[in-house]
């Protein structure tokens, strides 16, 4: 395991059998001290005696202890190597119990009716809520809005080239315009919402309204014919993302090596041939990186959707996050709302291999 | 290009050409920033104007505030310009008057302010220190955790990326309810580092990849132990990484809405959900509205303008390779 480590180092360790007792000792007392509190809070839950228990605390409680011993059992008992693990398990351990555990904790609750503000509790209800989904047009609706809103992400990366390219280019207070075009990525989405969607985009005192008149737009409404409505957050979205892909590329552009356009330069090649034969195909990678990071905060776009359209009009503007947000809002319905977050996660994970594999071969150099 | 040299002969017709060509490029860049630098801060400049409005600034349209003293009677100027009033920051308690005074408006306002505060700033720290602890034992030792190698266990963390936050919202609430943790400072937190981890593990990567293990190796041979050499020699080296990672968290988390709008209701919820529910009770106070956005979207400008260098860094790491 140490023979090829970046890092050479020899060490000599010599570890005490009663030292590596006490180690496993630490994590298996602990390990054990977990399931004892575990099986007496189960205990209670099914109600065969009474602990005073309130809530799950206690549980989570042991295993941060158990966590807790399992990081310092390394060094006891593995001494150098053991030190060595503890830069990853750390986060590994946060990592694991905060996805992996309520993933599948998540999966037995998509298969179940569980109306969180009934008494009832959970209820085990099979593939009802698959056959539901099937059935749902708002669900099948929301996805092909997805589809729409990742599609426009081709509009955003061309004019966040553009915008790279200038920032790249010879001009003056390159500061400050960097600056500027940074601001949108740094407002919350909350505040773009209220601020451009409900007060610059009103309908009668907003300035966009205003300017729209004034252009000969007799009824100005941003938000009221679905495909309006679509482009309008798809602007919105933009807005806020598009100095994010403008970053990543003006990063890759100033990786370029100078010579390399010169040397085009000097055999005649000149504006639009020079970008289309020397500075693309070497932006290729960066690019294909900035556009799959974009594709994954797209997938998750919902705040503003929430807050200026709420879905509407007719579920036009609807994206799965959004959708399932209110889906609970109103019924508060877990186990419904679970299942299509599930069905959406497989779905993403399929797109987003065949994509990275067709990603792969894009930039592959050609031979 | 610019700087062209003593003139000794004229320039000919075709020179001429080039320079109107070049004058011509010239004019389409700027006009093209210009274009753009207005599209980005004008939405800034309205929402920070709105607020000194009142009602029938609003509904006029005027644009620029300009003290009333000194406004010319034309009509142009009075299409255009207003008496900035502090109407819009009284609602929020926060207008040199009300300043002065006991105000229950403004103690809300703060309460959401300091939960977004502790919140982004603890999530963000935890998710550095974990993060680059992370990443550092990625890039310098080969592990092998039952069939996960180094490659897997790093795919693992960024794959997490993908995850979108829906899937994890609804069992996390049940989970929330059970372990009292709902409404809870605690329990953002916990969501928050979760979900910034993986940005910081990819740009903490790349940051300990160009420290030369050498650095180490001679800090080892010297009898530090390998945290010794992690924390006195790696650690400042790799602290402009860590900045940039660090306020990249800290911009994500501070406007996160998602989960804090499902996960907390009356103790722990944060400035965008205050803003959000403000919207649908109070459409109409334009002013209030614009206040509030303004006071929540001011410490992210600040930082912005302040530490753009890093932001810029942050997100170029992942890209060039």
């Amino acid at each position: 395991m140490s023979g090829n480590d970046h890092l050479h180092v020899v060490t000599s360790d010599d570890i005490s059998a009663g030292r590596k007792r006490f180690g496993s000792l630490l994590v298996w007392g602990t390990a054990g001290l977990m399931a004892l509190v575990a099986l007496a809070q189960t205990a209670q839950v099914l109600g065969w005696r009474d602990f005073g228990f309130t809530d799950w605390r206690p549980t989570l409680y042991a295993y941060c202890i158990w966590a807790t011993a399992l990081c310092w059992a390394q060094v006891i008992t593995r001494g150098e190597q053991g030190k060595r693990t503890l830069f990853v398990l750390p986060a590994a351990l946060f990592v694991v119990s905060l996805t992996v555990f309520p993933l599948l904790f998540g999966l037995v609750i998509a298969f179940s009716s569980w109306n969180l503000s009934s008494l009832d509790g959970r209820q085990f209800n099979g593939f009802d809520n698959l056959v539901q989904m099937w059935g749902d047009p708002f669900y099948w609706n929301a996805l092909g809005n997805m589809v729409i809103y990742v599609a426009a992400i081709l509009v955003e990366y061309a004019i966040a080239f553009g915008l790279a390219l200038i920032l790249a280019g010879q001009i003056r207070a390159r500061k400050f315009w960097r600056v500027a075009f940074l601001m949108p990525l740094m407002l919350s989405p909350v505040a773009v919402s209220w601020m451009i969607g409900k007060s610059m985009l009103e309908a009668r005192f907003g300035p966009l309204a205003r300017l729209a008149r004034a252009l000969g737009v007799e009824n100005p409404s941003f938000f009221e014919s679905p495909w309006m409505a679509k482009l309008t957050i798809m602007v919105l979205d933009a807005w806020t993302f598009i100095p994010f892909m403008m970053i990543m590329l003006l990063a890759g552009l100033q990786a370029i090596p100078k010579e390399l356009q010169e040397a085009s330069r000097v055999d005649g090649a000149t504006g639009w041939k020079s970008f289309w034969e020397i500075t693309f195909p070497l932006m290729l990678p960066v690019s294909v990186t900035a556009i799959l990071i974009r594709i994954i905060f797209k997938l998750k776009l919902a705040d503003i959707v929430i807050n200026v359209t709420a879905g509407g009009p007719g579920g036009a503007t609807d994206t799965v996050t959004s959708f399932i947000f209110r889906e609970y809002r109103e019924r508060s319905n877990v186990g419904y709302g679970t299942m299509l977050a599930m069905v959406y996660l497989v779905l993403i994970v399929i797109a987003m291999t065949l994509l990275m594999k067709f990603a792969n071969r894009l930039t592959r150099p050609r031979t | 290009m610019t700087d062209t040299p003593v003139q000794i002969f004229r320039d000919s017709e075709a020179d001429r050409g080039f320079r109107m060509k070049w004058w011509a490029s010239r004019i389409t860049i700027y006009s093209v920033l210009v274009f753009w630098a207005v599209i980005c801060l004008f939405p800034i400049y309205w929402t920070a104007t709105t607020s000194f409005k009142l009602a029938p600034n609003v509904m006029q349209g005027q644009m620029v505030p300009f003290p009333p003293a000194w406004t010319p009677e034309a009509d142009w100027a009075k299409s255009l310009f207003y008496a900035p009033k502090w109407k819009g920051w009284e609602s929020i308690g926060l207008s040199p008057e009300t300043l002065r005074q006991e105000s229950t408006v403004r103690a809300e306002f703060l309460k959401r302010f300091m939960n977004s505060t502790i919140v982004a700033l603890v999530s963000s720290t935890l998710a550095v220190v974990l993060g680059a602890m992370a990443a550092y034992g990625l890039s310098r030792f080969r592990y092998r955790w039952a069939w996960m190698k180094n490659d897997d266990i790093l795919f693992f963390f960024l794959s997490q990326l993908i995850l979108p936050p829906v899937v994890l919202a609804l069992p996390f609430l049940v989970l929330y309810k059970e372990l009292a943790l709902l409404d809870t400072r605690i329990g953002l937190i916990l969501l928050y580092t979760l979900s910034v981890m993986p940005i910081v593990i990819w740009i903490m990567k790349d940051q300990f990849e160009t420290i030369p293990t050498e650095l180490e190796e001679a800090a080892l041979v010297d009898g530090l132990s390998i945290w010794g050499a992690f924390l006195t020699i790696i650690v400042p080296i790799a602290l402009p990484g860590m900045v940039a990672a660090f306020i990249l968290s800290l911009v994500l988390t501070w406007n996160e809405y998602f989960f804090a709008a499902l996960l907390t209701s009356t103790h722990a919820n944060t400035l965008p959900v205050m803003v959000a529910s403000q919207t649908g009770s109070q459409g109409i106070n334009w002013w209030s509205m614009a206040a509030l956005s303004f006071a929540a979207i001011l410490p992210l400008i600040v930082i912005g303008i302040v530490l753009e260098r890093f932001i810029i860094k942050g997100m170029a790491a992942g890209a060039v390779k």
